[in-house]
């Protein structure tokens, strides 16, 4: 497998986009090179909006273009964009409009910037906010994918969560994202294993680990957070009997809250989360960060087999 | 259209009738900012913008962004009046059945965005004059900020992109009543030389009396007329005007007249305003 960068992705598609619609508006606050919205702006000067690092000013004046009938994407680092909760809030959603924010350097993979830019609540925020959508693409393909997807066909407000970090392919060249809709990478009949972003990866090495000890795990990809795929997990919880949530976040609000409530509520069955417990994060390697939080393939395997070892569950096949 | 300054008086006097009966209708809502305005709302929306009840969406249309969000009666009844919806909508103010919500609400015909939470309407005052700009329309749009609002930094960060993106269509009116909830602007936190600052984030600066319709007239056409970026205009106001008890106070920042008495001496000092 090979590595590819999901920002480039995102650049690169912003620039396509450009060329066929005049109506797309990109927005920054001084961090263009870091999130590749500086393709565009350099494609495309007239619809390029540098607003310094000012990220109230960028959500509200997004708002207000979004208003006035562009089709808006607006960047900036995942961390610094919660500052604007509120103008998210008020401005965008209660305003139901068509803003993407397309936020890089979340989580972990951020590595040696440290605790300070490692968001790892930033799932749990944006999905509280009544029509805000949540998406985490898995690899550059699925960036691409997403990128045109809530372009052609979505006007809500959107948060989509990028790591600086590249991550290994997954998915097919011909893929093609559907919001609310998880894929299945691996199927299994012993435990299922839901994942997004940089997780994915871990679970299908997990998946790996799990087989040479004679166990089936299914591993599906989650990028749709919000919506969820819930007949999804719940099909996963009836036919494997077991779950595991892997996510580079916290394990409060996030996909493992999220299945927690979906399983609880419909199929209850034995599950595990990892992720991050309550805690920030830590200056390092991006992904040295995974083995000292817990949050491998290895992690992942060993929550899985936890899973085994509870016996009391009627629903356990 | 042709309003004479006596034409625009007696509306002024019907939005302020509206206002206290919306507030005491729904025993709650802020009078002291809308009455505060209502002058400045009367002439652009009678006067000065180019808009139509008949057809809000117009692409061309002006715009105006009703920042301090909190001044929902006096935009919700210059609305009305103007014809955007009927008059007799506005009792249904703050309740349930209605959608005149307690603050300003793009719901409701001929608003352009809800606001509440304070510091968040130039910003999208400015997204909405870049985007007239990249259409080359020569739509104005107008925000409204209250003098508390003002220290909102949010505010200050779109002073500098306005100023950045040369919005000459983007007007701001500060109407500085020099009151918010707590008390008095100077004590609660003291901004200073406001126009000195709104001159230094680059914009053009005009000051006036909020009550003169002369003055925010002749404000508004030299705002309109400048290239070189956009203009502030600080307009000199008072908090509850036109209401004798609720004039430079902040008890009536965000209540209505607290007792049947109350009202009637309301509205029966707004009744002898036009006798007069």
């Amino acid at each position: 497998m090979t590595a590819e960068s999901l920002r480039d992705a995102y650049g690169n598609t912003l620039v396509e986009l450009g060329k066929a619609h005049d109506d797309l508006v990109v927005l920054d606050a001084d961090l263009s090179s870091s999130t590749r919205t500086s393709v565009f702006g350099k494609a495309f000067p007239d619809r390029f909006f540098n607003m310094g690092i000012s990220e109230q000013s960028m959500v509200t004046t997004a708002a207000g273009l979004a208003l006035s009938g562009k089709k808006v994407f607006a960047s900036t680092f995942a961390v610094f964009l919660t500052r604007t909760y509120e103008q998210l809030r008020q401005s965008v959603c209660y305003n139901n409009l068509d803003v993407k924010f397309v936020v890089t350097h979340a989580g972990l993979t951020v590595g040696e910037d440290g605790a300070t830019h490692q968001i790892v609540e930033d799932v749990g925020i944006m999905s509280g906010l009544p029509n805000m959508h949540v998406v985490v693409p898995g690899d550059s393909i699925e960036t691409a994918s997403v990128i045109h997807y809530l372009f052609e066909k979505t006007k809500t407000p959107f948060y989509v969560r990028l790591s600086r970090e590249k991550f290994e392919v997954v998915n097919d060249r011909g893929y093609e994202f559907r919001l609310g809709k998880g894929v299945t990478l691996k199927d299994g009949s012993d435990i299922t294993i839901l994942a997004y972003g940089a997780m994915i990866n871990f679970s299908l090495k997990a998946a790996d680990i799990l087989k040479a000890k004679g166990i089936d795990a299914r591993v599906i990809n989650m990028s749709s957070i919000k919506p969820i795929d819930r007949d999804l997990v719940i099909k996963a919880a009836r036919e494997t009997g077991r779950v595991v949530t892997a996510e580079e976040h916290s394990i409060y609000n996030g996909l493992g809250s999220r299945v927690a409530e979906i399983i609880s509520e419909s199929y209850p069955v034995p599950l595990r989360r990892v992720g991050m417990k309550d805690n920030f994060g830590k200056s390092g390697k991006a992904w040295e960060l995974f083995d000292y939080f817990h949050m491998t393939a290895d992690d992942i395997a060993k929550a899985s087999e936890e899973c085994f070892r509870v016996e009391k569950y009627e629903n356990i096949p | 259209m042709d309003y004479s300054n006596v034409d625009l008086k007696k509306i002024a006097n019907k939005i302020r009738h509206d206002i206290i009966e919306m507030v005491y209708g729904a025993n709650s809502g802020h009078p002291g900012g809308s009455l505060s305005i209502t002058d400045i709302l009367t002439v652009l929306y009678f006067k000065e913008m180019n808009i139509d009840p008949e057809e809000p969406d117009d692409p061309g249309r002006d715009r105006l962004v009703m920042s301090k969000g909190h001044a929902s009666p006096g935009l919700y009844a210059t609305l009305a009046e103007r014809g955007f919806f009927p008059t007799s909508l506005l009792s249904g103010f703050r309740k349930l059945s209605s959608k005149l919500e307690g603050h300003v609400h793009r719901g409701v015909p001929g608003v352009e965005t809800s606001t509440g939470s304070l510091g968040q309407g130039l910003g999208i005052g400015v997204g909405m004059a870049l985007a007239g700009k990249l259409d080359r329309r020569d739509y104005h749009v107008y925000v409204i900020l209250g003098d508390g609002e003002i220290e909102e930094g949010n505010v200050w960060e779109s002073m500098m992109a306005g100023s950045k993106y040369k919005l000459s269509h983007l007007i701001a009116i500060l109407d500085r009543n020099r009151v918010q909830l707590d008390g008095f602007t100077d004590d609660i936190m003291p901004m200073g030389n406001i126009r000195a600052k709104a001159e230094s984030f680059g914009w053009n600066v005009i000051e006036i009396n909020g009550h003169n319709y002369d003055e925010i007239v002749s404000a508004i056409e030299r705002a309109k007329s400048s290239t070189g970026g956009p203009t502030f205009i600080i307009a000199n106001t008072v908090k509850g005007k036109g209401v004798s008890y609720m004039e430079n106070t902040a008890k009536y920042h965000g209540s209505p007249p607290a007792s049947r008495e109350e009202y009637e001496k309301a509205i029966s000092e707004l009744d002898m305003e036009l006798i007069q």
